[in-house]
């Protein structure tokens, strides 16, 4: 561990704790990397836990709890995981962290753990928080790590908040459980196929599209 | 009957991709080729078939409260709950590895065929979401129920990415605007298949 720590105050000394390089790791992944519409990570709960605010929010400071603590643990250990192990350790890890999310849930935010249901234990299989993992924290130091998790976090959290304004604004005339339309006295009849698994898939669909034109990404065939 | 019931429900109805989103990640990765998805499908029926059955037998001699009791009157007040996931995705992480190895040694040419996708399904979340899914089900599922459950969740999962793949081969001869190109109009796709798929929604045997 000491020698770890060493390796973090050679790496303050090298360059200043917010340089661009590290800011670039949380502004990345933000819009041009984006964990969901170009990495295509975490798609799974992306969808599924969007169809009102609340428990996306929830959904969404969950994951970036993970990430930004299963990045930095796992980029502290690097050096002693042997390589062909190295899946089943990573698991371990971040199934530690997603117990401790879990178990804080359901102490003090019941109901919002009774919506989530199996979707918290499924941020272990999370491929958001495995891929950080395998494609970066294994191969660089701590506090990019660190910064590294926070910034995929944020910008999954961005896409999932998005995602689920459109659905809970279309599908149920609300956003957080305040009835929008009512409060500005438009009567509104909520689009119930926002609310189905496939109004999700085509709101994403949609967002990758207006993504992709504003910021000139192609992908070919 | 019953069984059979179970099997067509959780192939058709609660359709691990279109009713639940799991497994997505690998879904639209490896959907471009018909070939390379029936691989992967078969790969997720092994494995769904082996771990949910497996990680019952798990949950209802080791976790539930009062499941140590058959080590003796001292273990059965304890409650191991909260090691649920922790124990769940060592044994699917296990069973992978395992199962990697064995078709290794006994049948090189399935290997060939499903050698790379086999360390991808340990983190592919209809593993997973399977036996979480099963420990939810109410009233509680025996071992048969299970086993049938992992099974035809994983045909599910297949059916759906085989069809998947179909369609996006066919993709390729049509015109596209570029931005939407790829991803975007997977996902489109995928929701109206999913849009397909609710048309089961009344169906019961």
């Amino acid at each position: 561990m000491s020698e770890v720590a060493e390796l973090v105050k050679e790496e303050k000394k090298a360059e200043p704790l917010f340089s661009k390089k590290n800011r670039k790791l949380i502004s990345n992944p933000l819009d041009s990397d984006n964990p969901i519409t170009v990495q295509v990570l975490g798609i799974c709960s992306a969808l599924a836990v969007t169809t009102q605010m609340v428990p996306a929010l929830f959904m969404a400071g969950s994951l970036l709890f993970v990430t930004v603590f299963s990045n930095l643990f796992i980029s502290l250990m690097r050096n002693t995981i042997p390589s062909r192990i190295r899946i089943i350790v990573q698991l371990a890890v971040v199934s530690l962290w997603v117990i401790m999310v879990d178990q804080l849930l359901k102490a003090y935010a019941y109901d919002v753990w009774k919506q989530l249901s199996v979707f918290v234990g499924l941020i272990i299989t999370n491929c958001i928080v495995m891929g950080r993992l395998e494609a970066f924290a294994m191969g660089n130091k701590p506090w990019p790590s660190l910064l590294d998790g926070l910034g995929n976090g944020l910008g999954y959290g961005l896409i999932l908040l998005l995602v689920a304004f459109f659905r809970e604004l279309l599908g149920g005339g609300a956003l957080f459980g305040f009835k929008v339309f009512e409060a500005i006295g438009i009567k509104y009849q909520g689009n119930g196929l926002m609310l189905l698994p496939a109004g999700a898939c085509i709101i994403v669909g949609i967002i990758i599209w207006v993504q992709r034109s504003l910021n000139g990404y192609r992908e070919a065939h | 009957m019953d069984l059979i019931n179970l099997g067509i429900r959780s192939i058709f109805i609660d359709n691990m991709i279109f009713a639940y989103f799991l497994g997505m990640c690998s879904f639209l990765a490896i959907s471009k080729k018909v070939k390379t998805a029936f691989g992967l499908g078969m790969a997720v029926v092994f494995v769904l078939g082996v771990t949910v059955p497996l990680n019952w037998l798990i949950q209802e001699y080791v976790l539930n409260p009062g499941a140590l009791a058959w080590l003796g009157a001292d273990f059965s007040s304890i409650d191991l709950g909260f090691l649920q996931f922790i124990v769940f995705i060592s044994v699917i992480a296990a069973v992978v590895q395992l199962t990697e190895m064995a078709i290794e040694k006994f049948s090189p040419a399935l290997y060939g065929t499903l050698g790379i996708f086999l360390p991808l399904i340990a983190v592919n979340c209809s593993i997973l979401g399977g036996a979480l899914f099963m420990v939810g089900k109410n009233p509680p599922f025996n071992l048969a129920q299970a086993t049938v459950y992992g099974l035809s969740s994983g045909i599910g999962w297949m059916l759906a990415i085989v069809a998947l793949a179909g369609v996006r081969e066919k993709m390729k001869y049509s015109n596209v605007p570029a931005p939407l190109r790829g991803l975007g109009i997977t996902f489109i796709l995928v929701g109206l298949m999913s849009l397909g798929f609710l048309s089961f929604l009344g169906f019961s045997l």
